[in-house]
Parts: C-alpha cells; structure tokens; sequence
C-alpha cells in the first residue's frame, strides 16, 4: 500500500512539477518583458527569443543527461582500464578484436542481422498482403500482430513449451519435438544444438517483429495508386507478377524503413538470448556480453564499455541515415 | 468471363487457407501457454498441452496393506483396498516394474506361490492366500490410469498469493505508470517549441532527436548508475522513472513533433493575433488536438516499461522485494525450470496487462507506428 501511495505521489509531484516549472517560467518571462506599455515590441521580441528554451528546457536536460553523456562516458572508459582508473589506449579494443566470445558474438549477431530483419520482413509482407485481401483481415492482423505486447521473457517462456526436450522414451511435451517424433524423427535438445540454435531464438524474435512489419507494410500496400495497378492487370499481369513487379517497387522505400528498424531491434537484442540460454552452447551475443562484462563476476567497466561502443558504432550507420531522411522532409 | 470468375474464387479460397496458417502459426504459441496456465503440475509434465482436451494416461504403483489388514475369510486370508484416487479410470495393472500393464482389470495373477491377486475395473483389489501372509512391505501393484482432462485455477490463486508474484505487479506498475506519464509532460513542451517556434538551431535540434531515437541503451548503463549515485539516487524508484524517461524522450519528442506539425497553421495563427499567449496557445488547442499522438506515445512507452527486463534489473535492486514481473520471470526460468504450472501462470500474467492495452488501443498503436517508424525497440 505504501507504494501505491509512493507511486501516486510520484506522480503527482512529477505532473504537478512539470506543470508549475513551465507555467511558472513563462510567467516570470512575462513579467520581466510585458507585453504592454511602451518597449512592447522590444519585449516581446525579446521574450520570444528566451521562451522556446524555457520549453525545450527540461527535455534537452535529460536528452542531454540519459543519452548524450552516457555515450561520451562510455567512449572515455572505454579508453581505460576495468574501474577506470588508468589509461590504456585502444587495448580494450584490441583484447575484443581477439577474444573467442566478443567474436562468436560478432559472429553472431551478423547472423541475426541476416536472418530476423529478412525473415520478420517477408512474413510481415506475405502477412499484409493476405489479411488485405479476405473479409476477416483485421482480425487475423491483430493476432499477428499481438506478439509486439509481448515481452522478450515472457515470449521466452512461451517458446520453452515450445522447444522443451524430454527423453526418447517419455511423452514429449515441447511441440516442436512432439511433431518430430510423431513424423519419425528422434528428439533434439534444440537450444543446445550447435549452431541451429541461434535460429530458434532468431525465430522468437522473428515471431514477435513480423506483426510490426505487417503492419507499416499494409498501410503502404494501400498507398498504392489504383491505377498503376489496374493498369498492370490490363496488360495480363497475373496477381503473382503485379505483386512482385508492380507492388513491391513502389513500396521500396517503405521496407527500407521496416527493415532498418528491425535491424536496430536486433543489434540491442538481450533479454531472448539472456533468459533463454544466456548466452551458451555457441549464441552469445554483443548486448548479453557487454551485461557479462559489466554485471557479472569482477566487473570491468572498461572492456563492458568497449564492447558497447562497437554497438553504438554499428547503429550509426542507420542514425545517419535517418538524420539525412528525417532533413529531406523537414524541407 | 466466367473462366476469370472460377479462378478468382478459387484463388480467395487459397488466400483465406493461406493466411488462416499463418495467422494460427502465429497464435499458437501464446496459445499454448494459456492452456498450460490451467493445467496441473502432473498433466503439465505428463503430455504436451494440445492434449490438454482429451484424456492422459498416468503410470504409477500403489503397495497392497500389509499382514495387519488381513483378515480371515473362510480358510482364506484376504488383503482388500483400493488403487485408484478420484475420477481415474483403471486402464491395465500388472504386478512387475518390467511388464506394469501384464492384466486387464478383472484379471487374476498369480503371485508368489500360492498368492491370487484380483484388480477390477472400479480399482478395488483383492489379495488371498491359503496360508498367512508375512510381509513387512505391502505388494507393489503397477497400475495405469486415465484421468479426465481437468482445468484448475489452483495456478492461479498459488502464484498471486504464495509465489510473490502479487508484489511484482504493484512493482511493475509503480514503475511503468510515472514511467509513462512524465516524458509525455516533458515531451509535448518541446515538442511544440519544434514544430511551432522559430528560434536558431531548431532544425540542428531535430536531427539530434532523430538520431538520439536509435541510441542503444545499453550504452547509457554504466554511466548512468554511476551518476545516480554520484548524485544520491543509488537504485530505486526514482532512478528507474528518471532512466525510463530519458530513454522515452526521443520518440516521444519525435511523434508529438510531427503531428503537431500537421496541426492546422491558421488556429494557432489566429489565436497569437488574439492575444493568446504560447502558453495558452499550448493549453487550449495544441494539447486537445494532439491527443491521439499522445495516446501512441503512451501505449509505446507503457508497453516498453512493461516489457522491459534490462533497465529494471540495473536501476532496480535485484531483491525478492524488488523485482519487476520480467525479473520474476526470468528468476523462475532459471531456478524452477521444473514447475511449469508456476512459469506458465506467471508468465501468463505479466503479458496479460500489455495484451488487454494492446487490443484496447491497437488503432493509436498502429497510428504511432505509421507516424515514428524509425525508432528502434
């Protein structure tokens, strides 16, 4: 009950801050350049200068605090030793670029970069593509699309009833084995199978992106101009040539969309990897290492930070691309 | 003509089977969790929970009584009880771990020199002898049983009284709730400087929230506690709240810009004519019409709190007191991988909350999404 009661005033000391620091600033800005009496226009202006600070205010602060520094503090230990402390160049750099599990996790999630953008992608496509064309579209687009509320852990658990091992000789109760004994197969510890088992956890968050895909994707299948279409049928196109050549092309720039935010999702990709095999049997990847590096055992926040940084560096790329498209239409 | 139409129709059938696979495909797996949910703990390990429905057979044994039961019937000596419990139904019983379904029930096996053992359908057995039985141990009977497909709500009641799981739902909401509401405050401010203020560095501002959106958090972990507890906040509440809303602000910043940006440019023009001051401007017509963007971000922003393991584990304690629903569940994936029934309910009731605001409010969901599709996880 205290913490309700800790929540709600939480809560309630946060709005009622917020509320009072932008009321409260504007107001003391009025007061200092009223609008009114004879330097009005002077006041005014200068006021408008100050005002949109006073809104932007307490968000740069915590861009600046939560996102900002954390990356200039991350480069900076990086560049020192475990409890930073000492400055040892590039050497953390160095020992990543020959350490088997930084690589097996470079390796790794490469893979995962491959596998679940392609795969969520062409679901999401194939999925779109059918739900706009049947009467009980929307519904089936919900339940697809219900995985995106599910966390990574609890579709953790819910993919262990899947890829649960027991003996040869017991009743199996994950489904995936007792499909595979039921066609005549033997049953396969598939989480420790070296190195398939990257794809089951691949297809969890396959499972999970696939809705989001569908769903950017068949705003974009209806944005489509009728008649080009139309046009293509004319010609004698048939539903699988207007698909792939007429559909797919005007979409182009939608699915880079889809898939570099996918891609994104899996480069920070932790929590399936953490509660599903954390990291063994050959599935480590960047994300769960660094939290090894950093949170288990003697932490070294410097070789953690390394590991980060060549996570920061391969998301840039993409932030690059975004900042360039995000421009374009500001124009 | 018509050629067209039959293949049109048959090309329909083939898209409605298509995307009814797909869709069960995808809906299974939750599926199945839900089922195991109201299973017990035998049921669970005992066959998978597509059977749930029909009848599973269960192997056991039970031990006859012992010399003390016996009692004298004529020059018998007899030994009676039963080896069933509940509603199972005998199926086969034998009296050997190696052939523990030898007999039908009514069958009589003999046993030990001299020794009749009768098993009936309806579980009573029967053991005679001519001469006195001496044993310390009772006789093993092996048995194989059918139980009734069962649905309990005993999970349930466990898992939110006696497993702390109950704790863990007030944690998450405390956390997930200030966690949702604050940026939202924060966010919409800002956002209207972008999209309605001139003032130098506006558009060098935007591209930096642009590019802030796709920042990996686990970047900001170290240094972040490091600074929570330079500054006194060590691991708590506040800290999460101050962390979720940092990690929130760009996309919340980013969809609140670019809808407040559509908003009608002659109201907010009008209104400064008349004297209206920003604030108000604010207050009165940009918040109003704002308000499916902010319902996006809300539903993004609760899901992703709710959802989230990483950042309650590093900016929470990691006591039973303390843990979050993701936390909960991942401790019992780890420690109690053999109670399924306790993993699948519990499961089962942390993504029930995000399920319920999921359906409720897909069509804001899906509207963000359309609106801020760049923004990363």
């Amino acid at each position: 009950m205290e913490l309700f009661w800790l929540a709600a005033g939480t809560i309630v000391i946060g709005v009622f801050g917020c509320v009072a620091w932008f009321w409260g600033s504007n107001w003391v800005l009025d007061a200092i350049y009223p609008p009114r009496g004879q330097n009005a226009g002077d006041n005014i202006r200068r006021a408008n200068q100050i005002r949109p600070w006073l809104f932007l205010g307490p968000a740069i602060l915590f861009l600046g605090m939560y996102l900002v520094y954390p990356v200039i503090d991350s480069l900076w230990r990086s560049l020192h030793s475990s409890d930073g402390s000492r400055f040892v160049g590039v050497s953390n750099y160095t020992w990543a670029a020959g350490d088997e599990k930084f690589r097996e996790s470079m390796l790794n999630n490469m893979l995962w970069l491959l596998v679940v953008p392609a795969l969520s992608t062409f679901f999401g496509l194939i999925a779109a593509q059918l739900t706009d064309r049947i009467k009980w579209g929307n519904i089936g687009k919900s339940l697809i699309f219900m995985p995106m509320a599910i966390s990574f852990v609890g579709a953790g658990v819910i993919w262990k009833f899947i890829y649960e091992y027991r003996g040869p000789d017991e009743t199996q109760i994950g489904l995936l084995n007792w499909l595979v004994t039921r066609l005549g197969g033997d049953p396969q510890i598939w989480l420790t199978l070296i190195p398939w088992n990257n794809f089951f956890l691949m297809i969890v968050l396959v499972w999970i992106q696939t809705g989001f895909a569908m769903v950017i994707l068949s705003a974009a299948l209806r944005g489509i101009p009728e008649e080009t279409i139309e046009a293509a049928i004319l010609d004698g196109a048939s539903p699988m040539q207007v698909f792939m050549k007429i559909k797919v092309p005007q979409i182009m720039g939608t699915i880079a969309v889809v898939w570099t935010t996918i891609t994104i999702v899996v480069l920070k990709v932790f929590d399936i990897v953490f509660v599903m095999t954390n990291g063994q049997w050959g599935t480590q990847v960047l994300a769960n290492l660094m939290y090894d590096w950093m949170f288990r055992g003697s932490p070294d926040y410097g070789r953690g930070s390394a590991i980060a940084m060549v996570l920061m560096l391969l998301v840039t790329p993409i932030m690059v691309w975004n900042i360039i498209n995000a421009r374009k239409e500001l124009r | 003509m018509e050629g067209m139409a039959g293949k049109r129709s048959s090309l329909s059938w083939a898209v409605n089977i298509a995307a009814f696979l797909l869709v069960l495909l995808w809906t299974i797996p939750t599926l199945g969790l839900f089922v195991s949910s109201f299973r017990d703990r035998d049921q669970i390990a005992s066959s998978g929970w597509w059977q749930s429905f029909s009848a599973s057979e269960q192997t056991g044994f039970v031990r006859t009584g012992t010399d003390d039961d016996a009692r004298q019937e004529g020059g018998l000596y007899v030994i009676e009880g039963s080896v069933l419990e509940g509603d199972q139904q005998l199926v086969a019983w034998g009296t050997g771990a190696r052939r523990p379904a030898e007999f039908q029930p009514g069958e009589t096996a003999r046993i030990n020199d001299g020794w009749d053992l009768t098993v009936n359908a309806d579980g009573s057995y029967r053991l005679t002898s001519a001469a006195p039985f001496e044993m310390r141990r009772g006789e093993r009977i092996f048995t194989t049983t059918e139980v009734p497909p069962t649905i309990t709500t005993a999970n349930y009641q466990r898992v939110l009284t006696a497993e702390g799981l109950g704790r863990a739902f007030m944690n998450t909401m405390t956390v997930t709730i200030p966690a949702t509401v604050i940026p939202i405050l924060i966010a919409a401010f800002a956002a209207y400087a972008l999209a309605w203020m001139q003032f130098p560095g506006r558009a060098l501002l935007t591209a930096a929230v642009v590019g802030l959106l796709v920042v990996p958090l686990q970047v900001s972990l170290i240094p972040l506690l490091r600074l929570h507890n330079d500054l006194g906040i060590g691991k708590g509440y506040l800290g999460i709240w101050l962390a979720h809303t940092g990690f929130g602000l760009p996309l919340a910043v980013y969809l609140l810009r670019n809808y407040m940006v559509g908003l009608p440019r002659e109201v907010i023009e009008s209104a400064r004519v008349d004297g209206a001051t920003e604030f108000q401007i604010f207050r009165r017509i940009i918040l109003p019409l704002s308000f499916p963007a902010l319902a996006s971000f809300a539903i993004f922003q609760f899901l992703w709190v709710w959802n989230d393991l990483l950042v309650a584990t590093v900016f929470l304690g990691n006591t039973r007191e303390q843990l979050v629903m993701t936390g909960v569940l991942r401790e019992l994936m780890g420690s109690k991988g053999g109670e399924w029934e306790i993993l699948a309910t519990s499961a089962f009731i942390s993504i029930a909350v995000p399920l319920i605001v999921f359906f409720a409010m897909q069509k804001y969901l899906v509207r963000g999404l359309l609106a801020g599709s760049v923004k990363g996880g």
